[in-house]
């Protein structure tokens, strides 16, 4: 039964796409991934040091997938540059441009480049062909390795760390924004949104960062660094417990506070969503996560366990954080403005807007960092060294 | 005024698409017509509608709205007095071919015309993020559809449900209160349609407009008036059950 009781006729069909749930779901690894990165640059963790550039790669990687889902779902996206040429200021939505350009351009490409400079400038001259032009290019003409320069990026990165810890709050806080500014909507409509889409996203940065890095280590056959994984898994447990409070306080909030939606939205988690909100958000994708975690800090468990513990909890928080991007935005559509009816989703699947196009946009970042990682290997130890003597100043810039 | 050959050869380009708008003709004219002396809403008169589908119908022809779309329908509340909060709406298409028989015995029953309510402060206008969507001088919310980027905030921000994605230009559309027609002096299509008179249209600015003597003689109330929007769709006779 696609609608139940009334929506107004122009609400049956839903605006917002799966494609929209994948926006604020790889926002939120972008900026996850670069807060984890930041806890050994500013707050100096060095336990987390061997995901360090990882993480920055990841966060890269999704960044320059996360405008692709938006793009493919405007009705004219030949005309999107207008944001940028005529934005609108009163839009939460017109800055999006200019937040996604200054976080990938002025913080993220900025400190990838000075991270990896020196392994930039050293590779373009041991490689050969194809890969020694790309990295000439790479090294945009700044070819000084002497330590000197190398303690001058060291200070600038750690700048630009400090600015990109403000930046990716207020990259995915803004994207929260969007949402939570919608007053007609009172699903989305929270102050709290943006706080919540903050800390998600940093469960879900930190929970992507952890599989890759345990993965790619099993692909490469290294070892895991135990006492990085359970730093990880520690931040991972905190951050969700504060991320899992905040929504708690939301859902009181509205039950308690019971206003005219009430109603409506009560309905709704009990049937049309009840599979996704509370069974796959909150009980697989949130509490599962949670107890699995809690396990390894009261617990004394094996590495082999703590591993396996990692790894589910990891997935499973993934698929919580990908349901909660879903109820909310798929769910603040499905209940009529006029709280007196319900309408369904119907997701095609090799259409423009459907499934097909969501798994492949999915998977492009993980291909994306695939090419990342082999241009610029984030491994400890994998950084080519310098033979014969200290570092030579190979250039005078 | 003297014009050098330099002059006049940068001149030339801009006279070229002058001639161009010549060739084009003026817009179609609006005599005496001052954006500035006009703020255009609307009233509704529950009380006076049959929900004949009339509006809904003249709408559609008017302004080519594609089938399953609407810019403006007809909603009917069937509102029992043991369960005042829970009315029993229907709008099958639209009300665009009128209603099958009454719903149920017992309780109250009337009919809602509902379209944009053209609001002063206009979430859809605020949330736009290229400035597509905008409220004219004249006080009436349009799109601008060779701007609109079809991202659907808009669609999302309107408390009213008002608004829908056009399928074939992928841009968002909505009532635009027959701007077309105002202009020129006409009324809309769908008060124009209205066999009871049950919509009005009005100029707030115009102080020979009967809709200052209704204003002072009726109680009159806009719909959702907590969320805000300024909504200059007026309605007599509102039910508090109709959201």
């Amino acid at each position: 039964m696609p609608v139940q009781g009334y929506m107004y006729p122009d609400e049956v069909e839903l605006a917002w796409s799966i494609l929209v749930v994948l926006y604020p779901f790889i926002t939120g690894l972008v900026a996850g991934a670069f807060i984890l990165a930041s806890l050994e640059r500013v707050f100096r963790v060095e336990a987390v040091k061997p995901t360090y550039r990882l993480a920055l790669l990841t966060a890269l990687a999704f960044l320059i997938v996360a405008p692709l889902p938006l793009q493919l779902h405007l009705g004219h996206p030949e005309r999107s540059f207008e944001m940028y040429l005529t934005p609108h200021r009163s839009s939460a939505m017109a800055m999006f441009g200019f937040v996604y350009l200054w976080y990938l351009m002025a913080v993220l490409v900025l400190e990838i480049w000075l991270d990896f400079r020196r392994d930039i400038v050293l590779l373009s001259q041991r490689t050969k062909g194809l890969k020694r032009f790309i990295y000439r290019v790479l090294t945009l003409g700044s070819t000084n390795i002497s330590e000197n320069a190398l303690r001058i990026d060291e200070r600038i990165g750690y700048i630009i760390t400090v600015i990109g810890i403000p930046s990716a709050f207020l990259l995915h806080g803004y994207v929260g924004f969007i949402f939570g500014s919608v007053k007609a909507n009172p699903w989305w409509s929270s102050p709290l949104m943006p706080v919540v889409f903050i800390f998600s996203a940093m469960v879900s940065g930190i929970a992507v960062v952890l599989l890759i890095y345990m993965f790619s280590s099993w692909y490469r056959k290294q070892k895991i660094d135990m006492r990085c994984v359970d730093a990880i898994a520690r931040y991972l447990f905190y951050t969700f417990l504060i991320d899992f409070s905040l929504e708690m306080l939301d859902l009181v909030h509205r039950i308690y506070e019971a206003d005219e939606s009430f109603r409506s939205l009560d309905f709704m988690v009990h049937t049309r969503l009840y599979l996704s909100q509370v069974v796959i958000q909150i009980y697989i994708g949130t509490l599962a996560p949670i107890a699995l975690l809690a396990l390894t800090q009261l617990l004394k468990l094996g590495q082999k366990t703590r591993k396996r513990i990692y790894a589910v909890a990891g997935s499973l928080t993934l698929v919580g954080i990908f349901a909660m991007r879903w109820n909310v935005v798929i769910g603040g559509q499905l209940f009529s403005k006029s709280f007196l009816g319900y309408t369904t989703y119907k997701m095609g699947f090799a259409a423009k807007e459907g499934m097909l196009s969501a798994i492949l946009l999915t998977l492009l970042p993980f291909a994306i960092l695939w090419v990342l990682v082999k241009l610029l290997p984030p491994w400890p130890g994998s950084e080519p060294v310098v033979t014969g003597g200290p570092a030579p100043a190979l250039g005078d810039d | 005024m003297n014009i050098s050959r330099r002059h006049f050869l940068i001149l030339l380009p801009a006279a070229a698409a002058a001639w161009d708008c010549v060739l084009a003709g003026t817009p179609e004219a609006a005599p005496n017509y001052t954006l500035t002396k006009h703020w255009w809403g609307m009233l509704v008169d529950i009380s006076k509608c049959i929900g004949c589908g009339n509006c809904v119908r003249a709408c559609a022809t008017e302004n080519g709205v594609p089938d399953g779309y609407f810019r403006t329908w007809v909603e009917r509340y069937h509102v029992s007095d043991y369960d005042l909060p829970n009315p029993t709406v229907d709008s099958p298409d639209g009300g665009k071919n009128g209603f099958p028989p009454i719903l149920g015995a017992g309780g109250k029953n009337f009919f809602v015309p509902k379209m944009c309510n053209h609001c002063a402060d206009s979430p859809c206008t605020q949330v736009c993020p290229v400035g597509a969507t905008f409220i004219t001088p004249d006080g009436v919310v349009v799109v601008d559809k060779k701007y609109c980027i079809g991202c659907r905030y808009c669609i999302q921000a309107c408390p009213y449900g008002c608004r829908f994605l056009n399928p074939k230009t992928q841009t968002a559309e909505k009532c635009t209160l027959c701007y077309h027609r105002i202009t020129k002096g006409l009324t809309t299509a769908c008060c124009e349609a209205c066999p009871t008179g049950a919509r009005q249209l009005a100029d707030l600015k115009n102080p020979n407009d009967p809709i200052h003597a209704f204003l002072r003689t009726h109680s009159v109330q806009v719909l959702k008036p907590y969320m805000a929007t300024g909504a200059k769709l007026f309605y007599n006779d509102l039910d508090g059950s109709v959201r």
